[in-house]
């Protein structure tokens, strides 16, 4: 069993005088959902790309499920599913992922039972012998999925893969997701999405200009914010709360930011407040999203305007 | 199934549901009727007033010339425009990149994508040309001569063009590509003529600079010398000039050059896309 299916170390891509992908160093484990996260231009899809051996990096050396990118041994056991769902539109479904699932080397009646399969379970089956030119973009990227996991792969490649579905469609991405986690299968998702990624992954990674800046583990990293407003918050005092966390913001004199593991401090830190004297007018805890992390890790220069 | 017959395969069943693959089909099938109706008008003119066996035999011969110069025509457009896009739409649209995800060798996309449509043009010509083959053995009871030699000859034509045409999609968009492609076999076209104008003028420059030009593109010399081997020796000595006739005739070494030329654009197309970023 391999520990790492993905294992990149200082990737680099630039197309002319545009430099995509700057130093992409990270790992993906065994059995994990991935989110690759980063704004419009950041490089993701280009990582994608380089880990499929789609484009080859200027720099740097990358392997996938153990083999160095590109092999035929690797691809084998690989899924993916592309940004935009684009395909022969005169196959239909069911043609599509048998061609696909022939490219892969499987035939016969093991290939026929697979796609049935799969058709159901991306709820293709009453579209599956219609032409994809007649499909929506949402049936589309259902279909695209259906190809991408023909192989039984061991590692998925996702590059948006909920953009053009509706809520029932992204529930379904979602299930097949947690699917593919209980049996084993690593997921590597990119996602503007960021509550589908919260829902689905385990891990993240926020990539800025290129360069992986911050890696995140969803549940694990000490998420829990509290809002303190009290007087006097003086430097001992401040010193003092930093026993129970981070002190990570101060929104004005008499407001303090404390980053805590849990809501289970809020007692403690009241108790603690409260028996040094100080005026506690307000304790207001919450859980930071990580549409807030992403904006923290990328900065207000990402912001558009 | 290899990956390449899968890939063969496949472009083979979408080609079939391509609207320039029926347009191809239309006009093929209109061109037949109208010279299976010209072959039967020849044929009943020259019932009611015979001509000498000479001039019956030249009409019959170039009405069979003109036949497979449509046919060959007909083919080229297709054998150059039908894959202008095989790779280069593929690419830009994106769908390339689920193919190349594939466990598959990039040769094996480009070598299945030439079977593919290699199979849908010459079995377009193949039609094509047996229409106008069956019209004056049937109609008119003419055999066409050197079919061994001259069909082998158009296909090679017909493969060449295909070649450079998928060739040309590893690097360039697909206007761009089909306008090169056609552009080839223009140069082609125009060498031929130059060489014919300067055989018949006695101006050895232009026989120079026609032949030249054949070594850049091919693909025409590769019908005349077809049409060479099917004209009977009485049209030879006539030394008659036109796009169904030949008045010089194409070195047998310049089958070996569009042979070659054939192979290196392949190997081309291979290397290229093996580079090629999706």
């Amino acid at each position: 069993m391999i520990d790492r299916v993905i294992d990149a170390r200082g990737l680099r891509k630039s197309f002319g005088e545009t430099l995509a992908v700057d130093d992409l160093s990270l790992t993906v484990r065994a059995g994990e959902i991935f989110g690759f996260l980063g704004p419009n231009g950041a490089g993701k899809t280009t990582s994608i790309k380089m880990l499929l051996a789609l484009v080859t990096p200027d720099a740097g050396e990358a392997e996938v499920l153990g083999a160095p990118v590109g092999t035929r041994a690797a691809r084998a056991r690989v899924g993916f599913l592309p940004e935009h769902c684009r395909f022969h539109d005169s196959l239909t479904a069911r043609e599509l992922v048998r061609f696909h699932g022939r490219l892969h080397g499987l035939r016969g009646t093991a290939l026929e039972t697979r796609i049935d399969q799969l058709l159901v379970r991306v709820d293709l089956i009453d579209a599956a012998d219609r032409p994809l030119r007649g499909y929506s973009k949402g049936m589309l990227q259902r279909a695209g999925l259906a190809q991408a996991l023909v192989n039984d792969p061991q590692l998925v490649f996702l590059d948006e893969p909920t953009s053009g579905l509706d809520p029932l469609g992204r529930l379904l991405v979602r299930d097949i997701l947690s699917e593919l986690r209980s049996r084993g299968v690593s997921v590597f998702l990119n996602s503007h999405l960021l509550g589908e990624v919260e829902a689905t992954c385990d891990r993240v990674a926020f990539v800025k200009q290129g360069c992986v800046v911050h890696q995140l583990t969803l549940g694990a990293t000490p998420s829990f914010e509290v809002e303190i407003r009290a007087l006097p918050l003086d430097q001992p005092v401040l010193e003092g709360l930093a026993r129970f966390g981070t002190v990570v913001g101060r929104p004005g004199d008499d407001r303090v930011l404390l980053r805590v593991a849990g809501d289970a401090v809020l007692p403690d830190v009241s108790r603690w407040l409260v028996g040094q004297g100080v005026q506690l007018y307000e304790l207001r805890g919450r859980r930071k999203s990580l549409e807030e992390w992403f904006v923290d890790v990328m900065g207000d220069d990402q912001r558009p305007g | 199934m290899p990956a390449l017959l899968t890939i063969a395969h496949l472009t083979l069943y979408d080609a079939r549901r391509r609207k320039m693959l029926t347009a191809a089909a239309l006009c093929g099938a209109l061109f037949l009727a109208v010279f299976w109706t010209v072959a039967i008008l020849v044929a009943r003119d020259m019932e009611t007033n015979p001509p000498t066996f000479l001039q019956r035999q030249i009409n019959l011969v170039i009405l069979s010339l003109f036949g497979l110069y449509a046919a060959n025509f007909f083919s080229v457009l297709l054998a150059a425009l039908l894959p202008v896009d095989a790779l280069s739409g593929e690419i830009d649209s994106g769908v390339m990149q689920t193919l190349a995800s594939k466990p598959v060798r990039r040769s094996d996309i480009v070598l299945g994508k030439w079977l593919g449509f290699g199979v849908v043009t010459v079995a377009y010509f193949l039609v094509l040309a047996g229409g106008v083959l069956a019209a004056t053995r049937l109609i008119a009871g003419y055999q066409q001569l050197n079919l061994g030699i001259a069909m082998p000859l158009m296909l090679l034509e017909l493969v060449l063009l295909h070649t450079v045409s998928i060739a040309g999609g590893t690097r360039l968009g697909t206007v761009t590509n089909g306008i090169m492609t056609l552009g080839f076999y223009g140069v082609a076209f125009i060498g031929g003529w130059v060489e014919q104008l300067g055989a018949l003028g006695g101006i050895q420059s232009a026989r120079t600079v026609g032949v030249a030009l054949s070594l850049f593109s091919p693909p025409d010399s590769m019908w005349r010398l077809a049409a060479y081997y099917m004209q009977p020796e009485i049209l030879r000595s006539l030394g008659a000039a036109g796009p169904f006739t030949v008045a010089t005739v194409p070195s047998a070494l310049m089958v070996w050059w569009a042979a070659g030329f054939t192979v290196i654009a392949l190997a081309f197309a291979v290397v290229s896309f093996r580079r090629r970023q999706l």
